[in-house]
């Protein structure tokens, strides 16, 4: 019992929501004070969040392959959007600029979402399916490995019927 | 009566002791969150970042003190490897 109860006051005492995992909704992107670039519209679409820093080595590595996913997968319903944490704003557009990523970048300022989605690593990865709710995660980025399972869950919920009528 | 205060000082002393255990537990610690690791992921960070001014300095260091792998090294650090 006294187990229990100091667990409860260290719940209590982190004050922090839990981590967005699979079977959860994710949080609204339009509502997180997102900067840096326009959000692509998400409704009723396949979303593929990708959390990111310019100072994360397998974020870089990973830049292309979300390119190769977007060209894919655009037409028949998958939004990528990547989501830089950042502490410098001018380092996230020095990124984006050298990187020119054909998708769309934008810039957490503060950590607002970050902090709320509570990444377990960087970079961390999230498909989200067409009814807001989160269907895989990918911590961390391992090249032709990540790129292939995302590939198959990407074509599974893209074949997966819309929820909205 | 005499029961009823002993439940609160039992439920007072399971209180207590759930307060320092929470204050004893990681949850409570101050973290660095995987998004917060800019300035750790610094080259300046990385002890390592001159090989080849390691490898010398170690050469030295080992030649010195004649017990080389003393350092990067796998063991328990028992002298035993």
């Amino acid at each position: 019992m006294a187990i229990a109860a100091a667990a409860a006051v260290a719940a209590l005492s982190t004050g922090m929501p839990a981590q967005v995992a699979p079977g959860k909704a994710f949080p609204s992107l339009g509502e997180a004070g997102l900067v840096g670039g326009p959000l692509p519209g998400t409704a009723g679409k396949v979303v593929l969040v990708d959390f990111w820093a310019s100072w994360c080595a397998p974020c870089k590595a990973s830049f292309p392959a979300y390119s190769r996913l977007q060209s894919a997968y655009a037409d028949r319903g998958l939004v990528v959007v990547a989501v830089s944490v950042d502490d410098d704003a001018s380092a996230f557009a020095a990124f984006v600029a050298r990187l020119k990523p054909s998708f769309a970048t934008v810039h957490d300022p503060g950590h607002k979402l970050v902090g709320v989605v509570r990444v377990p690593t960087m970079p961390t990865s999230y498909l989200v399916d067409r009814s807001g709710k989160v269907r895989f995660m990918h911590p961390g980025f391992h090249g032709e490995q990540t790129e292939r399972e995302l590939r198959s869950e990407i074509e599974s919920l893209l074949d997966e019927k819309s929820a909205a009528p | 009566m005499r029961s009823l205060r002993r439940k609160l000082s039992l439920l007072a002393a399971l209180g207590a002791a759930g307060v320092l255990l929470g204050g004893c537990s990681t949850a409570s610690a101050v973290r660095v969150h995987p998004w917060e690791r800019a300035a750790l992921a610094d080259a300046a960070m990385n002890p390592d970042r001159d090989p080849e001014g390691t490898a010398m300095t170690e050469h030295v260091y080992f030649s010195r003190e004649a017990a080389s792998g003393g350092r990067g090294v796998g063991g328990s650090g028992c002298g035993c490897n």
